[in-house]
C-alpha cells in the first residue's frame, strides 16, 4: 500500500511540472506587453524599460520559468497586472466563496443523485425510472449557464421566491440557485451511475439470500446492496470536486458569485494573465490532488488495483 | 468470374507484386472481408432497432440539413439590424422574436447551427488525428515513446476541459479558428488512450503475428489490421465528443472569448440575452433549446452506437 501511494505521488510530479510549464508558456506568449498594460498609454520608453526590468520580464524565458516555479513552490503566484496586488491575496479573498458553493453543490449531488438512482433501480421500468432516465439524459446536455438563467427567471423573477444573483448576506437562500445549477450535470451522472451499480448489486446471489432470510426490503437495499453499489459512486463524487471547479467559472459568472471562477472570468476580460494562470494552477492542483486521493481510497478498497502491474493508463 | 476468384487465392501467382501479394495473402489467411462487413452490418441492425439512437440520428441529420440549407431556411438576414424592431417578442414576422439590435433570432439560430457543427466536426477531427497518431506510436512501439506520450496525456487529463479551453483562448484571442485549435488540442488525450488500449489488446494476437510473418510493414499493420479493429470505440467516442465540443464552444462564446459578433453563435446569443432576461426572455429560450437539442442528438447517437457495437456492455 505504501509502495502504491509513493508510486502515485511520484507519478503526479511530472504532471504538475508539465501543467505549470504549459501555463507558463501560455502566460509568456500572451501577445500584449504587461508593462504597457500597467502603465497605460503615453508612458515613456524609459519608464516601460524600468518596469520591465523590475518585473523581470526582460530576462530569457527559462530564467523567468525558474523564478515562477520557485515562487510557486514557496506559495507565491505572482503579482496581478491590474491591481498591483499579489495573486495570492486576490485568490485567498475569493476562494472561500467557491469552496462553500462547491460543497453546497456536492451535498445536492449526493442527496438527489443517490436517491434518484436508487428509486430508479428498485422500481425499474416504472414511471419513476423513466422520469429519472429522461431528466438525467437531458440534464447532461443542458448548458449549465443556460439552466442558471432559466432558474433565475423562473424562481427569481417570475415567482420571486429566491434572490436572482449575488452572495447577499450569505444566507442559504442565496446558495440554492447557484448550487443547483453547479450540481446539475454531476447529479445526473451520479444518478445514472447509482442506478446501474445498484441494479448490478441487486442481481447478486447474496441479495436473493438476504431476501430468503426474510429481511425487509429496506434492510436488504440499505445494508447489503448499498455497500457494494456505493463504491463507484463515491469515486465519481470525489472526482467531481475537480470538475465542479471548471463549472464554477460559468455558474459564478451567471450568478455574480464572488468566487474564484468569476475572478478568473473578470481577469480574462482584463487580460490579467497572472490571475488567470494563478487561479487555473490552483484549480488544476485541486483536481490532481482529488484524483490522487480517490485513487488511493480505491486501491485501499480494492486490493487488485494495488498489485496491478505498472500500466496505470488502461 | 469464378476463375478470377480462384486466382485471387493463389498467392504464388502474385508473389512478385509485393504489396498486392501481402494483401491477398492476408485475405486468404484471415478471411478479413467476411468478418469486417458483418460487424458493421450487425451494428447497424442493432442501431436501427434502438429508438432513442434513431431519434438522435435524425436530430443530427436534420441539423446537418439546416446548416447546409441555412440561406433558404432563414427568413431574414441574420446580421441585419432593424432599429425599429428592437426586442420584439415572437410574432408572425419574427418567429422567435428579435434581439436588442432588431436582428431576427430565428435566422440567427439557423445560421448558428453552422458554427456549432463546424466546431463539432473540425475540432473533434483535430483531436482524432492527433490522438490516433500519438496513440498508435504509443501502443505499437511501447517503451520510451509510450512513457513520454502517456505522461503528456496525463497533463492534458489534469485540465478540466472548459478550464483548459479558457486558458488557451485567453492567449490565442477570440475567433473560430482558435476555437478549433483550443478544443482540438484538448481532446486528443482520450483518443490516444483508447487507441493505445486497442492496440495493446490486439498487437499480440495471432493474426498480427501472421501479417508480420508475411512481411507486412509496421505502418501497414497499423493501418490495415489494427485500425479497422479499433475503429468502433473511436467512432463512439468521437460522436459523443462532438456534443462536448459544441457545449464548450457555446460556453467560450458565452464568456466572450469564442466566436465574435456579429457572427451568430448560440453561446454568444445567450450572453447577449443575459442582460435582458427580464424584458426579453425569448432571447435566451431559443438559443438554449438549440444547444440542448443538438447536444442531445449527438449524445443519444453516441450511446446508441456504443450499445450497437458492443451489445455486451448494455
Amino acid at each position: 500500500m505504501v509502495y502504491f501511494i509513493i508510486r502515485r505521488i511520484l507519478q503526479i510530479i511530472p504532471v504538475i511540472i508539465g501543467v505549470t510549464l504549459l501555463l507558463f508558456i501560455l502566460l509568456y506568449i500572451i501577445p500584449e506587453d504587461p508593462a504597457q498594460l500597467i502603465l497605460q498609454k503615453g508612458a515613456t520608453p524609459e519608464a516601460l524599460a524600468n518596469l520591465r526590468a523590475k518585473m523581470g520580464i526582460d530576462q530569457p524565458i527559462y530564467v523567468q520559468y525558474w523564478r515562477y516555479i520557485k515562487g510557486l513552490f514557496s506559495g507565491n503566484l505572482g503579482t496581478s497586472y491590474r491591481y498591483q496586488r499579489s495573486v495570492n491575496s486576490i485568490l485567498a479573498e475569493h476562494y472561500p466563496y467557491s469552496i462553500k458553493l462547491a460543497f453546497a453543490a456536492i451535498i445536492i449531488e449526493i442527496i438527489i443523485g443517490i436517491f434518484a438512482g436508487i428509486i430508479s433501480a428498485i422500481k425499474k421500468y416504472s414511471i419513476w425510472d423513466v422520469l429519472v432516465t429522461i431528466s438525467t439524459t437531458i440534464l447532461v446536455c443542458v448548458p449549465v449557464y443556460w439552466l442558471g438563467m432559466i432558474l433565475q427567471v423562473t424562481f427569481g423573477l417570475k415567482l420571486g421566491w429566491l434572490p436572482m444573483s449575488g452572495y447577499g448576506d450569505g444566507s442559504i437562500r442565496y446558495y440554492i440557485l447557484p448550487a443547483v445549477t453547479l450540481a446539475s450535470v454531476s447529479t445526473a451522472f451520479v444518478a445514472r451511475m447509482m442506478r446501474s451499480t445498484m441494479l448490478e448489486a441487486l442481481s447478486n446471489d447474496y441479495i436473493t439470500t438476504a431476501y430468503a432470510k426474510g429481511l425487509s426490503q429496506f434492510k436488504v437495499i440499505g445494508k447489503h446492496a448499498m455497500k457494494n453499489a456505493l463504491i463507484p459512486v463515491v469515486t465519481l463524487i470525489g472526482l467531481d470536486l475537480g470538475s465542479l471547479m471548471g463549472g464554477a467559472i460559468l455558474t459564478e459568472t451567471v450568478f455574480n458569485w464572488p468566487g474564484v471562477g468569476r475572478t478568473i472570468y473578470l481577469a480574462i476580460l482584463q487580460r490579467d494573465a497572472p490571475v488567470v494562470v494563478g487561479g487555473t494552477v490552483i484549480l488544476v492542483g485541486i483536481f490532481i490532488i482529488m484524483n490522487l486521493i480517490v485513487d488511493i481510497i480505491y486501491a485501499w478498497l480494492d486490493p487488485r488495483i494495488r498489485f496491478e502491474k505498472v500500466e496505470p493508463n488502461i | 468470374m469464378e476463375s478470377e476468384k480462384k486466382d485471387k487465392f493463389n498467392i504464388n501467382s502474385h508473389v512478385e507484386e509485393g504489396e498486392v501479394a501481402i494483401e491477398l495473402a492476408e485475405d486468404f489467411f484471415m478471411e478479413r472481408k467476411y468478418s469486417r462487413t458483418s460487424l458493421y452490418k450487425d451494428a447497424w441492425k442493432r442501431l436501427k432497432r434502438n429508438k432513442l439512437a434513431m431519434f438522435g440520428l435524425s436530430i443530427v441529420i436534420l441539423l446537418i440539413l439546416i446548416a447546409l440549407f441555412a440561406p433558404f431556411l432563414s427568413t431574414h438576414d441574420p446580421i441585419a439590424r432593424v432599429k425599429e424592431d428592437s426586442l420584439l417578442g415572437p410574432n408572425k414576422e419574427y418567429w422567435f422574436g428579435t434581439d436588442l439590435l432588431g436582428r431576427d433570432i430565428f435566422s440567427r439560430i439557423i445560421y448558428g447551427s453552422r458554427v456549432s457543427l463546424e466546431v463539432g466536426i473540425i475540432a473533434v477531427g483535430i483531436s482524432v488525428l492527433i490522438g490516433l497518431s500519438l496513440g498508435a506510436i504509443s501502443g505499437y512501439f511501447g517503451n520510451i515513446p509510450d512513457t513520454i506520450i502517456m505522461r503528456i496525456a496525463d497533463i492534458f487529463f489534469a485540465f478540466p476541459y472548459i478550464l483548459g479551453a479558457i486558458a488557451i483562448m485567453t492567449v490565442l484571442g477570440p475567433g473560430i479558428i482558435n476555437i478549433f485549435i483550443a478544443i482540438g488540442l484538448l481532446g486528443w488525450a482520450s483518443f490516444a488512450r483508447i487507441f493505445r488500449g486497442s492496440i495493446l489488446s490486439i498487437k499480440n494476437k495471432e493474426y498480427i503475428e501472421a501479417a508480420r510473418a508475411l512481411g507486412a510493414s509496421n505502418s501497414r499493420i497499423i493501418i490495415k489490421h489494427i485500425f479497422p479493429n479499433a475503429f468502433a470505440p473511436i467512432i463512439v467516442y468521437a460522436t459523443m465528443n462532438v456534443g462536448t465540443a459544441i457545449i464548450v464552444e457555446a460556453a467560450l462564446s458565452f464568456l466572450g472569448i469564442g466566436v465574435q459578433p456579429p457572427n451568430p453563435a448560440w453561446g454568444k446569443m445567450l450572453s447577449e440575452a443575459l442582460d435582458y432576461i427580464d424584458v426579453a426572455p425569448w432571447m435566451m429560450v431559443f438559443p438554449g433549446l438549440a444547444i440542448l437539442i443538438t447536444v442531445l442528438g449527438f449524445v443519444l447517437l453516441g450511446d446508441g452506437l456504443r450499445d450497437a457495437f458492443d451489445p455486451k456492455l448494455k
